[in-house]
């Protein structure tokens, strides 16, 4: 399942500008009353967000977690710092063997500048 | 014509029947058709307990239904048998179905023996066999707090530990005997054990006789011949096991006197075409409580339907090692054969609660048996050695005490097993073919468990399968290594020194230089640790904050809801009146919960991350230093207060640990390292628990190495005795460099001393002979990282870039996280409870 919606319609929401967030890493946005966490895969060149809340013990910390890749297709990877569950960026889904889902959002850098569409 | 096999009961062995049945390829020869009564099919007794520890249902099934419907079993499940027409040989079923067999099959087991006590039918008593028993257990557990079982043998201390692990306040043992497990231990060993339960926190009660079950519907308390009562509101028999053999009676089987289906030699009934497996099985005048002779019953039986060979089923032997967490109990060959009759060697440590006996023959010749509490860890070759009838060395305690302080490879021992030796006694599997299919390329534990099934049962055999994988590999000539993970193909030991040749800096360097792939929460803490080992940089500099454990990205350990404890380092645990203030104020400024670590230092808790800079600027400005609690550095230098007050002490303890703590302060090792100084041999600091302890002698120094406390807590070894202040931080600064280089990550010295061939005499050969000759490069490696400390807190507290990192939403700096909850507690605050 693809959670990414139709580009009309997007909402595309400023969050930060460019630096705000460390490379290969992430870090959280409040958007609309939201917390996102955005991650600038700078080794890849690509951005994802997903949603900041760790759907195991329900902590807002997806955010300071570590990136990376794993497996065969390079599947890029988010580990919640509190207990190491991963979840895929790209659908959210969890890679650690349990049934857990997060939500993923679109990101486009523009003129220095991070948006994330809902 | 196709011959039709009735199993009655679907247990651990009526299962184990069935698939060593189909392993022999019978599908055109027979039908087979199992009853059971229970409602899931057969599952793993032996582990019963560990469902209590979060096992599933799943976990514990031998095979899922659809297991038996692939092999073409049929399987009636909650339907038990009632009734057997021998002459029509036909069978009937609870549900009324008739069905006609061949042979048939009984694997029924046995059921809890429950003494006929005035009472037991009242609520919250309990017996311990099945999963619903569990169940019950377990919903009852909830609003009971005062527990008890009546039985101290194999079972009933499972029970009782059960009890114990299911949260209840009080637990007791009640035992008829005047000894814990009467059956396979000794009066001196049992002491022991008792001694050991009893610090498990159990109320142990022997030569107890319970008369009555009292109470009003429910449990409320026993009543003991000896007058006493005992209020308890949860109670699980565990006095031992019945056989099933209703049914068989019913239909006129040869029974013996207290119970159990009478077999010959060939597991065959009174009745030749009905065999009896399992504990239902009266076979060699006795039932066999256990699960591996009953595997090798039903191996018996199948090999005569298939007319393989002719086997019959051998006395078997009866040893036993104890699950119980926390405790090793352990008995094996004639555990109770005494002199004259053998020659008996007893080790018995009670500082320890160590106890060991063997039993070994006249002549010197031969293992008997014996029996080992407190430290079972030789139980399997020992046992070994009495199936084998290996022939002894010359000093046989050797074998009981095993390879002291690491001065013997681990493992080798297996390798001089003969062939034939059986490893896995559950599943009959010998040495030899576990050997041949780790040739044949299964050299994964595993692999081995998939191609074999050994260490499939009790488990016990695991850790010698561990060793025959290792040292069959290593006679290859192939050497296991232990890489990073799928990123880097090196082992930790590789890497350090690459990362080191090459000179990399960072992370990316160092994974566009050795590995591949984008990294993970694997790797990238463990080269961000090789980093800080090599050159002690900031760590949150040139993009390698992002690759660090989120403890360290934040420079504080993250807690339950998401905030940060703040610990300041405390050297030695010695502090002034002013400093202790100025804790008080931040504490009271940023409403932080404050606790006395046991680490002698004032851990505060409860801060959100963006108060984190503000918070160590106070503390920073007051003299204080980043503790490193959240690094895989050096935690504290515990110390006891020593000669400058107490009346024993032979140095000034606190000023050596002072001086120790601040020359190692920051420095990152592959996992967190602790130290102490005591200033006697009273040992107030408990240096012997620790990575390196120091202990005050008359003439200097005594430096003990590789202890800790944790989740296998270990006592440190001598390294060095009677040494001077200069002498000893050398040794340290040798120990530590060592260690550094060469440990896997996440590896407390404990650990890796353990796996270090040659163990503590070789590593006093190379830190103080010097075999190596790397000493002095040790010493210049220290002595560099030394110099390159600085305190990481006040780098950010004084750095605008880094501290912008320290915030909750980039977008609005300012605001904390909402979601944060606390609630209040004893005049403080709390993280509030996560959803579990
Ligand atoms: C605060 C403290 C408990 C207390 O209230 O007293 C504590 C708290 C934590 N301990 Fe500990 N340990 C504390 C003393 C100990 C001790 C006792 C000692 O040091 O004398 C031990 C046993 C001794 C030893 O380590 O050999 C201890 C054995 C552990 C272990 C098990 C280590 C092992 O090798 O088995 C862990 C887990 C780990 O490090 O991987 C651990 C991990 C933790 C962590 C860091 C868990 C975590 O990642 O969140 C806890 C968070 C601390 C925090 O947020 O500040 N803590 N911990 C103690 C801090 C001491 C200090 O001042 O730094
Ligand atoms: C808590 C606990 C811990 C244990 N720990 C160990 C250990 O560490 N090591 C060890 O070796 N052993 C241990 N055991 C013993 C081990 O579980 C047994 O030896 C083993 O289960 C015996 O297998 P079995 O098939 O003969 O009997 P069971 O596993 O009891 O199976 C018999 C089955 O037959 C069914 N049945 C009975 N009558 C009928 C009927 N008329 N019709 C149809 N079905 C019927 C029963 O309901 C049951 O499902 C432990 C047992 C328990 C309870
Ligand atoms: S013992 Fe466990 S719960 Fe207690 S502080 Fe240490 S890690 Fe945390
Ligand atoms: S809270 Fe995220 S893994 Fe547990």
């Amino acid at each position: 399942m693809s959670n990414i919606l139709a580009e009309d319609t997007l909402v595309w929401h400023l969050a930060c500008s460019e630096v705000d967030i460390p490379e290969n890493g992430g870090a959280c946005a409040l958007i609309e009353g939201e917390q996102i966490a955005i991650y600038n895969f700078k080794r890849r060149g690509e951005w994802f967000a997903t949603q900041n809340l760790c759907p195991h013990r329900q902590q807002m910390a997806l955010s300071r977690g570590m990136i990376g890749s794993t497996g065969e297709e390079q599947e890029p990877k988010v580990a919640c710092p509190f207990h190491k569950k991963t979840f895929s960026l790209k659908t959210g889904a969890c890679l650690s063997g349990d049934d857990y889902q997060i939500q993923t959002y679109p990101v486009k850098v523009e003129n220095g500048m991070v948006y994330v569409g809902l | 014509m196709k011959k039709k096999i009735v199993v009655v009961g679907n247990g651990m062995v009526g299962y184990k029947f069935c698939e060593k049945l189909i392993a022999k390829d019978t599908a055109q020869e027979f039908d087979l058709v199992v009853f059971g009564e229970e409602i899931r099919p057969a599952y793993d007794r032996v582990h019963l307990s560990s469902y209590f520890a979060g096992k599933t249902v799943e976990d514990l099934t031998m095979a899922p239904a659809s297991w038996y419907a692939e092999n073409g079993i049929t399987l009636h499940l909650s339907d038990p048998i009632v009734d057997i027409d021998r002459d029509a040989k036909t069978v009937r079923s609870h549900h009324g179905l008739v069905e006609s067999y061949d042979y048939l099959v009984l694997a029924t087991g046995s059921a809890a023996f429950v003494p006929p006590i005035p009472g037991v039918e009242k609520d919250g008593v309990f017996v311990y066999r099945t999963i619903e028993d569990l169940d019950m257990m377990q919903h009852h557990a909830k609003k009971a707090k005062k527990g008890a079982v009546i039985g101290g043998g194999l079972l009933g201390l499972e029970a009782a530990k059960a009890l114990l692990d299911l949260g209840l306040e009080e637990t007791h043992v009640i035992e008829f005997a005047p000894r814990l497990m009467p059956r396979q231990v000794d009066d001196a060993g049992s002491k022991m054990l008792q001694t050991k339960l009893e610090e498990l926190g159990l109320k142990i009660h022997l030569n107890k006789n319970t008369q009555e079950i009292r109470g009003n519907g429910a449990i409320s308390s026993m009543l003991f011949a000896d007058g006493v009562e005992l209020e308890v509101d949860m109670l699980v028999i565990s006095a031992g096991i019945k056989p099933r053999d209703e049914v068989a009676r019913i239909a006129g089987l040869e029974v013996g006197v207290r119970g159990g289906v009478i077999v010959n030699d060939y597991l065959q009934t009174s009745d030749s075409n009905i065999y009896a497996i399992g504990e239902c099985a009266l076979a060699h005048h006795m039932i066999y409580g256990l699960v591996a002779p009953g595997y090798e019953m039903a191996d018996v039986v199948v090999n005569q339907l298939v007319k393989d060979k002719d086997k019959s089923f051998k006395p078997f032997d009866m040893s036993t090692k104890l699950k119980l967490i926390g405790v090793d109990v352990a008995s094996f060959g004639d555990a109770f054969i005494q002199e004259p009759n053998c020659q008996t060697i007893v080790y018995e440590n009670s500082a320890k609660g160590v106890y060991k006996r063997i039993n070994i023959s006249n002549d010197g010749k031969y293992l008997l048996g014996g029996i080992l509490i407190g430290d079972a860890e030789q139980y399997n070759m020992l046992l070994q050695n009495v199936k084998n009838q290996t022939i002894l060395p010359p000093d046989p305690e050797d074998l009981m005490l095993g390879a002291r302080g690491g001065k013997e490879e681990s493992g080798a021992g297996v390798m001089a097993l003969p062939d034939d030796a059986s490893i896995c006694s559950c599943e009959a599997i010998s040495k030899g073919q576990i050997c041949g299919e780790v040739l044949a390329g299964n050299n994964t534990l595993d692999a081995i468990k998939k191609c074999t099934k050994a260490g499939t049962g009790c488990g016990g055999c695991v850790p010698m399968i561990k060793d025959l994988i290792n040292e069959t590999m290593k006679s290859q000539g192939v050497y296991i290594r232990n890489i990073i993970c799928e990123h880097f193909d090196y082992t930790r030991q590789e890497l350090f020194d690459l990362v080191k040749i090459k000179g990399y800096r960072t992370y990316e360097e160092a994974l566009d230089g050795l590995g591949h792939g984008d990294g993970c929460e694997t790797c990238k803490p463990a080269v961000a640790s090789i980093l800080a080992s090599l050159w002690n940089e900031m760590i949150l500099v040139k993009g390698n904050d992002t690759v660090q454990d989120s403890n360290d990205r934040y420079l504080a350990n993250i807690q339950k809801n998401g905030t940060y404890s703040v610990v300041p380092r405390i050297p030695g645990g010695e502090i002034t009146p002013e400093k202790l203030i100025v804790i008080g104020q931040v504490a009271q400024k940023y409403g932080l919960y404050t606790k006395i670590t046991g680490g002698q230092r004032i851990d505060l808790f409860g801060a959100h991350v963006s108060d984190l800079p503000a918070i160590w600027e106070e503390l920073v400005n007051a003299g204080f230093e980043s503790g490193h609690a959240y690094g895989k550095a050096l935690r504290t230098v515990k110390s006891c207060v020593g000669s400058t007050w107490c009346r024993f002490g032979l140095h000034d303890s606190v000023s050596f640990a002072i001086e120790i703590e601040e020359r190692y302060r920051g420095l990152r090792a592959p996992h967190k390292f602790k130290s102490a100084v005591s200033g006697c041999t009273r040992e107030c600091a408990e240096a012997q628990s620790k990575d390196f302890g120091i202990i005050a002698t008359e003439k200097g120094w005594n430096l003990y190495v590789c202890g800790n406390g944790g989740v296998k807590p270990q006592h440190a070894l001598l390294l060095a005795s009677d040494i001077d202040s200069e002498t000893c931080l050398k040794y340290i600064d040798r120990f530590l460099m060592f260690y550094i280089k060469t440990a896997e990550p996440l590896t407390r010295t404990a650990t890796w001393l353990n796996k270090l061939d040659g163990g503590i005499d070789y590593l006093k050969a190379v830190v103080i002979d010097d075999v190596l000759g790397l000493n002095k490069q040790f010493e210049d490696e220290m002595n560099m990282l030394v110099e390159a400390y600085r305190c990481e807190w006040k780098e950010v507290v004084t750095n605008p870039e880094l501290r912008k990192r320290f915030t909750h939403f980039v977008n609005a700096p300012h605001l904390k996280d909402p979601n944060v909850k606390f609630e209040p507690m004893r005049d403080q605050i709390k993280a509030a409870e996560w959803v579990k």
